[in-house]
């Protein structure tokens, strides 16, 4: 294979992943004749999950390698548009193909700021980073830090914060393939984990680098077309365009016109919505009642007596809460999933909306309220909303920086044959996790448009099938109780999971099971690639950086390939371990990371690039500075470390804490940089070496 | 080595492109959700234009941002004689 060029390499793996692409459609065409002949969806599941996971370990075995620079940067000739892919896959993982849309549909505006901060971050990784890591071209992000500043202590820093930010993520990865494997086949979640953990493994294991970054180019393309083939259906059904990032302009000016009627109560839907609301609102003033008589109860020290009674009144299941403390909390989580029940629609495109439509509505029907009143309450909806936008804009912030700093992301962009190639597979990068990403908004608000206009308002006595069959096969994804007892759809009736939005679009759409099956391996593919990358970013920090820059430089090229095989070995059954417990707060703590890599990498490596002054000290304090206060931020007010809100500063969230992180290791790199000596003219010459593509009688830090 | 002129010039010139292109991602990223909730007051086919901006205006963008900064780049490489032989 080295005897090609990169020219004839290029043309060459055009021509594969072009028959690839083929027989992959092929494949999905000859399933849908199945089915049509009468095949059964569970082994349309099974056939999904075998084909597309053994279609991944070919790839690695095919892969193979015993080439340090192959397992570790797929020996620096991946062309730009085929690394671009394989970022794009790395990139998105589970969150974005089957959370995003959800976020969207249940958030509305609020929710774009995963949109914008998970694709603006590339403009960082261009314009900052990646031209600049390749030039300086080896193999992990520690070792730009190692180098750059020359001593163990930033490259040991540097590993720590990769490992923290990666393993959480990791872990939430495994977790998203365990859940799908149970989808599509209704195997146990646990042995979902393991069967999907070999899939990473027989891959990642061994070709690293090399076999990652193919099968990563692969998995694109599956979760591409499974994301675009049922949301053009569905744009095509609604509007007639095929285009729907197009065509959902009309549907969303329809959702907010019946926006507008659900909370009217003088129209006809209205008046059905306010109805529904008002039996809500009857259910959680009833909760409340029950938890004053419990605490009262609890106060007089007839608890217990109470506890039972309660027992006995619900005619003793074998769930009922064990203690008082137990009751309260689940009376509570009644009264307050009524509570969110009783308001009304908050618009889709709305920006901040504070206490929103809400307190307008309570304005209203108090007729007595003075002009202090309404001045307070207006004061009060403005702070709301702007608590809202500082936090949204810490949170896009958050989000940017830390995609510019995500290990895993960076390292991508080893992988190039050049400066040039680098610059533009940034682009190619980001242009392909932008065609998701600008689809999932048009996906949300033309599944809105399908639950405003057909599931409400029809009868409870013929359900469209979709409903049915998801309130069927999860409740947390689809609920729907007819409160107000007039056998009639309400909106305040139906409760959505996020992630039902991209599950259920095929059988909204109308498309055969076939459809269903492709978009849970869509998923699949997107869980698996981001996983492949995580683990390969901790193995290669554990092996290269640790063991052989710090403990034996002298090892032997196959001392190192074992160790960091056998490394990656341990840290994805201890991922998949961890995964297999359900940790409950998985979700913020992926949010996290992202806080976490902006606070400890960020500042080092851009200063590192662009200021020549910085140096030893001063990444050190910057670093810990930044990854500190970032995670001390989270201990004092994430309710998970036993942090409370009111600790907040300026209101901000938890998962936006890199926004102070982030400020910190800049002012630490420079002060640390600043009351120390100059890096040495050897270091210096580092930073010119990086800074320009080809320096005529420059030095080399390419990595054997 | 000491860096030319040239080479110094070629520097400055790639910071002030990336600053020129930094100042275009902040407008279009933060001074757009900043002034969302008046920029919503506009609706362009059926977008409202902060909601339009932040789904799929800005993406576009950021899109374009990347794709000029490559070209720009690769050719001062050329331009100022840092362009990288054909490797291999």
């Amino acid at each position: 294979m080295t005897t090609l060029t990169q020219s004839q390499f290029f043309q060459q793996l055009k021509k594969y992943y072009t028959f690839y692409t083929g027989g992959f459609i092929a494949f999905v065409i000859v399933l849908a004749i199945l089915e049509q002949m009468g095949l059964p969806p569970k082994w349309i599941g099974f056939i999904f999950l075998g084909a597309t996971i053994a279609l991944y370990a070919g790839i690695g075995i095919m892969s193979k390698t015993a080439d340090v620079s192959e397992y570790y940067v797929a020996g620096r000739r991946v062309p730009a548009i085929f690394n671009g892919m394989a970022t794009g896959a790395d990139w998105m993982s589970a969150a974005s193909f089957i959370g995003m849309a959800g976020t969207l549909y249940l958030a509305g505006y609020d929710g774009l700021a995963f949109v914008l901060g998970w694709t603006g971050g590339y403009v960082l990784v261009a314009l900052f980073l990646a031209p600049y890591l390749r030039k300086f071209g080896q193999f992990t992000i520690p070792d730009f830090l190692g180098s750059r500043y020359n001593g163990n202590l930033p490259r040991t820093i540097g590993v720590i914060a990769a490992i923290i930010c990666s393993f959480t993520y990791v872990v939430a990865q495994i977790y998203g393939v365990g859940i799908i494997t149970a989808r599509l086949t209704g195997i146990e979640f646990q042995y979902g984990v393991f069967l999907g953990l070999g899939g990473i493994l027989v891959c990642s294991f061994l070709g690293g680098m090399r076999a990652v970054t193919w099968t990563q180019v692969a998995q694109y393309i599956i979760l591409i077309i499974a994301y675009m083939i049922p949301v053009v259906w569905l744009s095509v059904a609604h509007t007639g365009n095929p285009v729907p990032q197009l065509a959902y302009g009309q549907v969303l000016q329809e959702v907010t016109q019946l926006e507008k009627e659900f909370n009217n109560a003088e129209t006809t839907k209205g008046a059905a919505e306010a109805s529904a609301r008002a039996a809500f609102k009857a259910q959680q003033e009833s909760f409340e009642a029950k938890i004053a008589a419990l605490d009262e109860a609890v106060a007089a020290g007839t608890g217990a007596a109470f506890l039972e009674a309660q027992r006995a009144e619900a005619g003793n299941p074998a769930d009922f809460a064990a203690t008082t403390d137990d009751l309260k909390a689940a009376w509570k989580k009644s009264a307050d999933g009524a509570k969110a029940k009783s308001g009304p629609v908050s618009a889709h495109a709305t920006a901040f909306a504070g206490k929103g439509a809400e307190a307008k509505a309570k304005a209203k029907a108090n007729p007595d309220a003075t002009e202090a009143d309404i001045a307070a309450a207006k004061a009060e909806d403005q702070e709301a909303s702007n608590i809202k936008r500082r936090n949204f804009i810490a949170l896009v912030l958050c989000l940017m920086v830390g995609t510019a700093s995500l290990p895993h992301i960076l390292m991508r962009y080893y992988t190039t044959p050049s400066v040039r190639d680098a610059r533009k597979s940034v682009f190619w990068s980001l242009f392909f996790i932008f065609l998701l990403y600008f689809t999932a908004p048009a996906l949300a608000v033309l599944v809105k448009f399908e639950v405003y206009s057909n599931l409400v308002g029809s009868s409870f006595a013929a359900l469209p099938a979709w409903v049915a069959n998801w309130s069927a096969v999860d409740p947390t994804l689809m609920k729907i109780v007819d409160i107000n007892l007039d056998g009639i759809v309400q909106l305040a009736e139906i409760t959505i999971g996020g992630d039902l939005i991209v599950l259920a679009t095929p059988e909204i759409a109308g498309l055969p099971y076939v459809i269903s099956g492709m978009v849970a391996a869509g998923g699949l593919a997107a869980a698996l690639s981001t996983a492949d990358g995580l683990l390969l970013t901790i193995a290669n920090a554990l092996s290269h950086d640790v063991y052989y820059k710090m403990i034996d430089p002298k090892a032997s090229t196959v001392r190192r390939l074992a160790i960091s095989k056998g490394l990656l070995v341990v840290v994805a059954l201890f991922a998949a371990y961890t995964a297999s417990l359900k940790p409950g707060d998985i979700l913020f703590l992926v949010g996290a990371a992202f806080s976490l890599a902006a606070s400890a990498f960020f500042p080092a490596l851009v200063l590192g690039v662009f200021w020549k002054r910085a140096n030893y000290l001063g990444a050190v304090v910057g670093m810990l500075a930044g990854l500190g206060v970032c995670m001390y931020y989270m201990y004092i007010t994430y309710p998970f470390f036993g942090g409370v809100a009111t600790n907040q500063w300026f209101d901000i969230a938890p998962i936006a804490a890199g926004v102070f992180g982030m400020p910190i290791g800049f002012i630490g790199v420079i002060i640390g940089s600043l009351i120390s000596k100059a890096p040495s003219l050897e270091i210096q010459q580092l930073v010119d070496h990086v800074r320009y593509p080809n320096l005529a009688g420059d030095i080399d830090t390419r990595a054997t | 080595m000491q860096l030319s002129e040239k080479h110094q010039e070629y520097w400055q010139r790639n910071l002030r492109l990336t600053a020129i292109l930094l100042a275009i991602w902040f407008v279009v990223t933060f001074v757009v959700i900043y002034f969302a909730p008046q920029l919503n007051e506009i609706v362009i086919l059926g977008f409202p234009f902060a909601f339009y901006m932040g789904a799929q205006g800005s993406l576009i963008i950021y899109v374009l941002i990347i794709w000029f900064y490559a070209r720009r780049m690769n050719q001062l490489d050329n331009e100022y004689g840092v362009q990288e032989g054909e490797e291999q």
